[in-house]
């Protein structure tokens, strides 16, 4: 018996470590292939992306993980020699940054409004916040597409920060949070003669500090990687962030979309591997809907 | 006497404190989301945003009959269809996978969560790579003596997006089931397994239960990420890919384009109610399934 359960882990084990090859490959892949000299990557990837840059044209694909010769060259094209990556990286930048922040804050004061006084109007209105974020792009860009038009803000960043700010993804899962507060710590800092906006800032955000930093990376990596708003609300492609400009990368420059796509990846893999037990338990509380 | 309506004067004013901290979010909502769907809806009802004649369900039935938005319903059930199911099923067997006692537990936990940041754009690269004519995958499938295939123009396109799905979806339902099956009592188990219950007994009767939330969870962030997958489609094939590839998001997409805004409006509407319907089938199920474990 005991032997048996100890070949089911080992086999459980063996599962597992499958499956991590899987998920890991094209991150890994992505990285490692960013250091190769381009004319590696015409070798390797020739056969996909036929480019016309001659030289040697392996057959067969190449998947290869590990470079001949580490080299930068290929960031240096993309973030020296001309500024376009960089102008891109920086759209990304001030797109997602205020989306962020913004967002958090207002759905720090809403997630207070409904932690703190309950009624019939308030779980109604929850309610509507959780329709409006099962919600698919595709139906809430229609109607943001007219607030933008009628208020002509299309072509312009706003299109895409004024809805991203009032968004009801972190009022929901911060509103989850802020419920488990124990309220005799409320009712103390009232009894002492806190005001309200005490009680929140002095009491409520501290206790929720670890919440906010995991809706702020969750929030973040949503943003980072739009594709659908950009694509309706900029039509100019000089302000469309990086996440839509690195698909446009003509397939002659294929070393340099693996170099830019890892460039791109570095602020979420900052801030996953900073903030991954936070990561873990901003989505664990967004188990379920009700409650 | 005085003290009581002293009383009531503060719990009005407490209320009107509650709408305080409500109200920038509240004004935020209106304005970007509720207000002008209703003129979606409006919209949705007249002939043209310039004569204004109320027609009422004339522009849904031309939507009915439109060959290109017909396709692409059919398309997006049939992903989700697939795509939901999946993703609970493969997301709970990880969850369950990591709850045995194994080595290198929260390693793998890291690394299952990880393509949840890599970037659409190295995500796409990647999976032309992989299934491009002379891709990997057939040079794989090559040496059993498969023909060639250019997977993302064949019929099998929506299985190679549909890994796509699973891959990017997995890491994160998977935490949920974690959290979900960290919530189960422990004595309710361990009595079980006093009373020499089967792990099937266990899984079925006990785990299952306790997880109902969460499954509704994990089913309905599936479907909406299954409309996400958009992103990934229209990078690896643009605006008008495969035909079993071509999506409601597509059609939305190229309707965008011409602002034809009485099609674009119907066809909102329709996937709004189309969503209400589904969230609330689904919450009726859990509270079926359910019942006896909550509260």
């Amino acid at each position: 018996m005991k032997k048996k359960r100890y070949f089911g882990r080992a086999g459980i084990f063996l599962l597992c470590a499958l499956f991590a090859v899987l998920f890991l490959l094209p991150t890994v892949l992505t990285i490692t292939n960013s250091f190769m000299a381009e004319s590696e990557i015409v070798a390797n990837y020739g056969m996909i992306f036929s480019t016309t840059s001659g030289g040697f044209v392996s057959k067969t694909v190449n998947l290869k993980f590990i470079p001949d010769k580490v080299t930068f060259e290929q960031y240096a094209s993309g973030l020296v020699k001309s500024p376009d990556y960089l102008l891109k990286f920086w759209n990304s930048v001030l797109l997602v940054v205020p989306i962020v922040l913004l967002q958090v804050a207002i759905a720090a004061v809403t997630a207070y409004g409904f932690t703190r006084w309950r009624g019939k109007l308030r779980s109604v209105l929850f309610f509507l916040y959780v329709i409006l974020m099962l919600m698919p792009y595709q139906v809430t860009l229609v109607p943001n597409y007219l607030v933008a038009d009628k208020l002509g803000l299309i072509n312009t960043r706003w299109s895409i920060i004024l809805p991203g700010m009032f968004a009801p993804f972190s009022v929901f899962l911060l509103t989850k949070f802020m419920r488990r507060i124990p309220y005799a710590l409320i009712e103390a800092a009232r009894v002492d003669g806190a005001g309200e906006w005490q009680i929140f800032t002095r009491i409520c955000l501290p206790q929720c500090r670890s919440a906010l930093y995991s809706i702020t990376i969750l929030v973040f990596i949503d943003y980072w990687n739009m594709v659908e708003q950009p694509l309706v609300l900029l039509k100019d492609a000089d302000s469309q962030p990086l996440s839509v400009f690195l698909s446009n990368i003509n397939s002659g420059e294929i070393g340099l979309a693996f170099a830019m796509a890892t460039v791109y990846m570095v602020p979420c893999l900052l801030l996953f591997l900073h903030g991954e037990e936070y990561l873990v338990e901003g989505i664990a509380n967004s188990g379920s809907v009700k409650g | 006497m005085k003290k009581l309506s002293g009383k009531l004067n503060e719990r009005g004013k407490d209320r009107l404190l509650g709408l305080c901290f409500l109200s920038p979010s509240l004004l935020g909502v209106g304005v970007f989301f509720i207000i002008p769907f209703g003129v979606v809806i409006y919209y949705s009802l007249i002939d043209g945003v310039g004569s204004r004649n109320f027609v009422f369900l004339e522009n849904f039935g031309k939507l009915f009959r439109n060959s290109a938005f017909l396709l692409a319903g059919r398309n997006t059930l049939s992903f989700s269809f697939a795509a939901v199911p999946l993703a609970v099923v493969l997301s709970l067997l990880l969850a369950l996978m990591l709850e045995a006692r194994i080595p290198l537990k929260s390693q793998f936990r890291t690394f299952f969560l990880s393509p949840m940041m890599v970037p659409v754009a190295s995500i796409v690269l990647i999976w032309q790579v992989l299934f491009n004519m002379n891709g990997t995958v057939n040079e794989f499938l090559a040496v059993f003596g498969a023909d060639k295939i250019d997977w993302l123009q064949s019929q099998y396109a929506q299985i190679v997006v549909l890994l796509l799905f699973l891959w990017k979806n997995l890491g994160y339902d998977m935490i949920l089931f974690m959290a979900g099956l960290a919530n189960i009592p422990r004595e309710l188990l361990e009595m079980a397994d006093v009373e020499g219950a089967s792990e099937a007994y266990k899984f079925f009767s006990i785990k299952l239960r306790y997880l109902s939330p969460t499954i509704l969870f994990v089913m309905i962030l599936s479907l909406i990420n299954s409309f996400k997958i958009f992103r990934e489609v229209y990078l690896l094939a643009g605006a008008y890919p495969y035909e079993t590839l071509y999506t409601l998001q597509h059609f939305m997409n190229n309707t965008f384009d011409s602002l034809d805004y009485q099609k674009l409006s119907a066809a909102a509407v329709i996937m709004a109610i189309v969503m209400v319907v589904i969230i609330a089938l689904l919450f009726k199920a859990e509270d079926w399934f359910g019942k006896d474990v909550e509260g």
